[in-house]
């Protein structure tokens, strides 16, 4: 019984990070259809920024991490103005596979860089965030990441029901002609909302470098593991992301727990590909109907 | 004796039957066969045994590059497997010679018919989905195509790999780069033949018509399914074969190369070469594999450079970064890629002087 919670409090506790990750994501899909392929990648530079700010340039906590967050919303901002916008309205390959190309340049600056090692931050959270209750305990870094998740998912709900910016961001991915005729700066909301997905990205970045240490190629495999949980949640619903994210997260760790560690790791694939087969657009996600 | 046409100046095409032609005159059917005669009789014999290994690889991963053109680029369904399927026809070929003994001229293409029916099982989501949605779905069977491959034991030997027998034509055994480059380049020249006619018949068009507009392909009655899957079949058929092709000239198969990078390669290969363009895939393939090699060349050179080194700089990296650039820069400014960049060069010749 014990084994039991203690796997459904990890399965929750990765199931958060998975959550808080696929945030950013659903941000860029919700307001201008793009697959990012290079989230992962966005995760680790933001990782890697926040490392830099205090290791190198020895700035306090606090500072390190709005520097970090305003450097990526820059970055975010960059990113669309040279890249994606000149993609508006082609091929859906073409933005998918420029993604690709983003992803596959980003990690080789990064390992150019900060080479494919892992660092460490140094530990900066107070102990109080720790729980323990009887055999099972969660470390504190979880406890926070639960209270950002929780923080940024009203923050987000506020933000696109009640902003006018949100509300144009709503307005552009449902249609995106229909937004502009009513004038909406429909390029000004893809920008905005790369710079937002950016920021997000690096702030769950730092969160997963606080667990796991820092290092390329973990940080660009929990891009691809963003897959299944958006799907499973909705590619365009942000709670949905954090509930995908825990069954996600519960999935693995049982399996890994009761069937096999190596069976662990293809699950939420395979999972996947019957969500697509019996309901594609999710738990919450909205459906599209085509009409002739 | 008819009179050789050369290229007319204007479209002079009067019929269905002109727009179809593979060469549109005698000219370009000449330099074809001097190019094919050159490559057979002439490159193999001509070239460093390290240049004739980069050819052969760029054959191999041009077959591959054809048959994802044939998903990508004529169907429109964007498929991040292709690596996966690349493995499973160079381990079915492995296991189809080594447990049971099968000749190579065998064993080749029944890896390509093992491969398109994993294929055809994996292109069973097109059914419902597309789009982005499809694309998932392929890169969901990327990964488990992977798992499969790395931890069924009793069939691929896990980590440990399978060596095989190297091939052999009754008493002659095939080894070397020169032997293989003749196996590997008659095999690209059929392939590439049965790509260019599929794409003439009515399956092509068919292809064509569910990419540019599914609902209304559906609507002429194109039973889109059966189509979608046996395009998905055709373009695992290629990509087993080139992997079986592959194991034969590597020896020996083990599951690392082929994972979600191979996949990316591919569907560089088909935007860097030209979506919906066969000859595309090839220049493609060419330039893929060639970047590769010459990017090796290079870091190898950087790292032996005493300033890098005592600065401890890593090179490695720079063939990630630069793989990314090349795409992000076909993607922005040609996405038609090679063959439209080789369409412009021949045509501003033959138009020439008066290019307007």
């Amino acid at each position: 019984m014990d084994f039991f919670l203690q796997l459904l409090v990890n399965g929750v506790c990765i199931g958060l990070l998975y959550g808080i990750s696929a945030m950013g994501f659903v941000m860029i899909f919700k307001s201008s259809s793009v697959l990012n392929f290079a989230h992962g990648e966005l995760l680790a530079l933001g990782a890697f920024f926040f490392l830099a700010l205090i290791t190198w340039a020895n700035l306090p906590i606090f500072a390190a991490f709005v520097l970090t967050l305003i450097g990526c919303f820059l970055l975010g901002f960059l990113i669309e103005r040279f890249f994606l916008r000149p993609l508006i309205g082609e091929k859906l390959i073409f933005v998918i596979m420029l993604t690709v190309g983003l992803a596959a340049m980003f990690k080789g600056m990064i390992l150019f860089v900060w080479g494919g090692d892992l660092h460490n931050y140094p530990k900066f959270l107070p102990a109080f965030l720790a729980l323990r209750w009887g055999s099972i305990y969660i470390a504190p870094v979880y406890t926070a990441t639960l209270m950002i998740s929780l923080v940024f998912l009203v923050l987000f709900g506020l933000f696109f029901k009640k902003s006018s910016q949100g509300i144009y961001m709503r307005s552009v991915a449902d249609n995106q002609k229909a937004a502009l005729s009513l004038g909406v700066h429909v390029r000004r909301v893809f920008a905005l909302s790369w710079a937002i997905a950016a920021l997000v990205a690096s702030m769950s970045g730092i969160v997963l470098g606080i667990i796991n240490g820092v290092n390329v190629h973990d940080l660009s495999s929990i891009g691809l593991k963003v897959f299944p949980v958006v799907i499973l949640g909705g590619l365009d619903s942000i709670s949905g992301a954090i509930i995908g994210g825990i069954i996600i997260g519960l999935l693995e760790t049982f399996t890994g727990g009761y069937l096999s560690p190596s069976l662990r790791d293809v699950v939420p694939y395979i999972v996947l590909v019957f969500i697509l087969l019996v309901k594609p657009y999710g738990l919450f996600g909205l459906v599209e109907i085509e009409r002739v | 004796m008819r009179r050789f046409s050369f290229h007319p100046c204007g479209n002079y095409r009067e019929n269905y039957a002109q727009e179809l032609t593979i060469f549109e005159t005698d000219y370009g059917r000449i330099s074809m066969c001097i190019f094919l005669l050159l490559l057979f009789f002439a490159t193999p014999f001509l070239v460093s045994s390290y240049m004739l290994y980069v050819i052969n690889t760029i054959g191999i991963a041009a077959i591959a590059a054809i048959g994802l053109n044939i998903l990508v680029g004529y169907t429109g369904q964007i498929s991040l497997g292709h690596g996966a399927f690349f493995g499973v026809g160079a381990y079915a070929a492995a296991v189809l010679a080594t447990r049971f003994g099968v000749g190579f001229y065998l064993a080749i293409p029944a890896a390509g018919v093992v491969t398109a029916l994993v294929g055809m099982i994996f292109g069973i989501p097109s059914g419902r989905l597309k789009g982005l949605y499809l694309t998932i779905a392929t890169l969901a069977g990327q990964f488990i195509i992977e798992y499969v491959l790395v931890h069924w034991d009793s069939v691929t030997q896990g980590t440990m790999g399978i060596t095989l027998p190297s091939p052999r034509i009754l008493q002659w055994e095939v080894v070397g780069d020169r032997p293989f480059f003749f196996m590997i380049f008659v095999s690209l020249v059929a392939m590439t033949w049965f790509a260019v006619n599929i794409m003439r018949s009515k399956y092509g068009r068919a292809f064509i018509a569910i990419r540019d507009n599914d609902r209304a392909a559906e609507g002429m009655g194109i039973p889109i399914f059966k189509y979608k899957l046996l395009s998905f079949a055709i373009s695992s058929f290629y990509a087993g074969f080139a992997g079986a092709l592959w194991a034969y000239y590597m020896v020996s198969v083990t599951a690392e190369p082929f994972n979600l990078g191979l996949s990316v390669e591919y569907i560089a290969m088909v935007i860097i070469g030209g979506m919906g363009n066969i000859p595309g895939a090839i220049f493609g393939a060419t330039f893929i594999t060639l970047l590769n090699e010459l990017l090796r060349y290079i870091t190898g050179l950087l790292m032996n450079l005493g300033f890098i080194t005592s600065s401890g700089l890593n090179m490695a990296p720079l063939r990630e970064f630069v793989f990314g650039l090349a795409i992000v820069l076909f993607i922005l400014f040609e996405p038609r890629g090679i063959a439209e960049l080789w369409r412009i060069v021949r045509s501003s010749f033959r138009l020439w002087p008066f290019s307007y």
